[in-house]
């Protein structure tokens, strides 16, 4: 029993101690940015990694996802004889939910395990410490470019999601199952407004950048340099980048969209 | 791969990005819909707001010509104030109406506004004088059943 209780305890404080440590690598990581700013193409090597290589993924989903948005819409809508409607609800449920929130936990599956991974394994290998032995920081040379490539690529990547999932719910409702074309585009139009909804939706794509990008350096600077530890880091960072999106969601929802239509 | 083989992936990455926001803004957004940026402020007090909303839309003749900014409760007139703003391009007469109205049978509420014949126009902070309230759609029911039974006592 008392096991127990201290297990529980223990956990807790390792939680608060941890949520410190990364608040104060996040502060040394801005301090460092303007460091690796000046070397831009260490930034532009990572936007090309993490954002351009999982284009196809995104923009994959993001068809998909639009897809089945228009058949299930579509079944339901077509109920209360309002079927028309399918593009403001393809458009508005992507632009201001979906296009963030899965686009974000594919970039943190896919990209962010990735830098994790590549940092734990240096720090495992000991390459950090041979940097910081050559007078190169590697906050400066190795995690701010990452940090820095997540927070870019991830509205650009939210906003491809979004515009293809709003062309698979098109191709659905108006090509296959024949919504008028007219409707479904000028409904849409009228209903989704560019500072309210669209604008919103990429202020939820660049908090979601910076969460994951931040649990995914962190994590990999923080791992146990053993192999396991490695693993265990990526673990980590799938499941605290999806559950920060899904948490930050929430919250984001609460204050841009409470109640006003 | 070479820093600029790299930089041209980047930099198709980035146009397909942006050109997704555009798409976004232009043709799923209506950004090229009424300007709002000149606008003036109107005021109007209502009996019964029924369910209109902030930022509903403001229609003249079934055209959007602005937005409600906000909808208060006036405790000395125990009415609602409403507040809307309308493109300083569009123009309305002093004596204009300003009617509650919902768009179809179980639509949104919107301010519709019917042109009165004044020479002097609406400027900022005016308040317009006559209003129509929202119809409740309860109150039209038990009006309707009232007379009814009226009817059938004769």
């Amino acid at each position: 029993m008392t096991e127990l209780l201290r297990n529980i305890g223990s956990m807790a404080i390792n939680g608060v101690w941890r949520l410190g440590l990364a608040a104060r690598f996040f502060a040394l990581l801005l301090r460092y940015s303007g460091q690796a700013f000046l070397r831009f193409h260490l930034t532009i090597r990572e936007i090309y990694y993490g954002g351009f290589l999982s284009l196809l993924i995104i923009a994959v989903s993001g068809l998909f996802v639009g897809m089945v948005l228009g058949l299930q819409g579509y079944e339901t809508l077509q109920r209360f004889g309002s079927g028309d409607a399918l593009g403001v609800l393809v458009a508005l449920s992507l632009v201001r939910e979906l296009g963030p929130v899965v686009a974000g936990l594919l970039f943190a599956s896919r990209a962010g395990s990735a830098i994790t991974a590549e940092i734990g394994l240096m720090k495992a290998t000991e390459q950090l410490k041979a940097m910081d032995m050559m007078a190169v920081n590697p906050i400066a040379r190795v995690v701010a470019p990452r940090f820095w490539a997540g927070v870019l690529s991830m509205p650009l990547l939210a906003a491809i999601f979004s515009a293809m999932g709003v062309l698979g719910g098109w191709l659905i409702g108006v090509v296959m199952i024949g919504v008028d074309e007219g409707a479904f585009w000028s409904q849409m139009q009228s209903a989704v407004d560019f500072r309210y909804d669209i604008m919103n939706g990429v202020i939820k794509s660049v908090v979601f950048g910076v969460a994951v990008s931040l649990i995914a350096v962190f994590e990999g600077y923080d791992c146990s340099p053993t192999a396991e530890g490695v693993s265990r880091a990526i673990t980590r960072t799938v499941v605290g980048s999806a559950l920060a999106i899904l948490a930050l969601d929430f919250v984001l929802t609460s204050f841009m969209f409470r109640g006003q239509s | 791969m070479s820093r600029t083989t790299l930089d041209l992936w980047v930099g198709v990455f980035v146009v397909i990005g942006i050109a997704a926001l555009f798409f976004l803004a232009l043709r799923v957004g209506n950004f090229a819909g009424v300007d709002l940026s000149e606008t003036y402020t109107v005021k109007a007090r209502f009996d019964n707001i029924g369910g209109l909303k902030v930022r509903a839309p403001v229609k003249s003749a079934g055209v959007v010509v602005g937005r409600v900014d906000s909808i208060v409760f006036d405790t000395h007139t125990y009415r609602a104030e409403v507040e809307f703003t309308i493109a300083t391009r569009y123009e309305f007469p002093r004596d204009t109406i300003a009617s509650i109205l919902t768009s179809g049978l179980l639509g949104e509420q919107y301010i519709g506004l019917d042109a009165g014949v004044d020479f002097d126009m609406l400027g900022d902070g005016d308040l317009v004088q006559m209003t129509q309230s929202a119809v409740v759609l309860e109150k039209l029911i038990g009006q309707f059943m009232f007379d009814r039974a009226g009817a059938a006592n004769d």
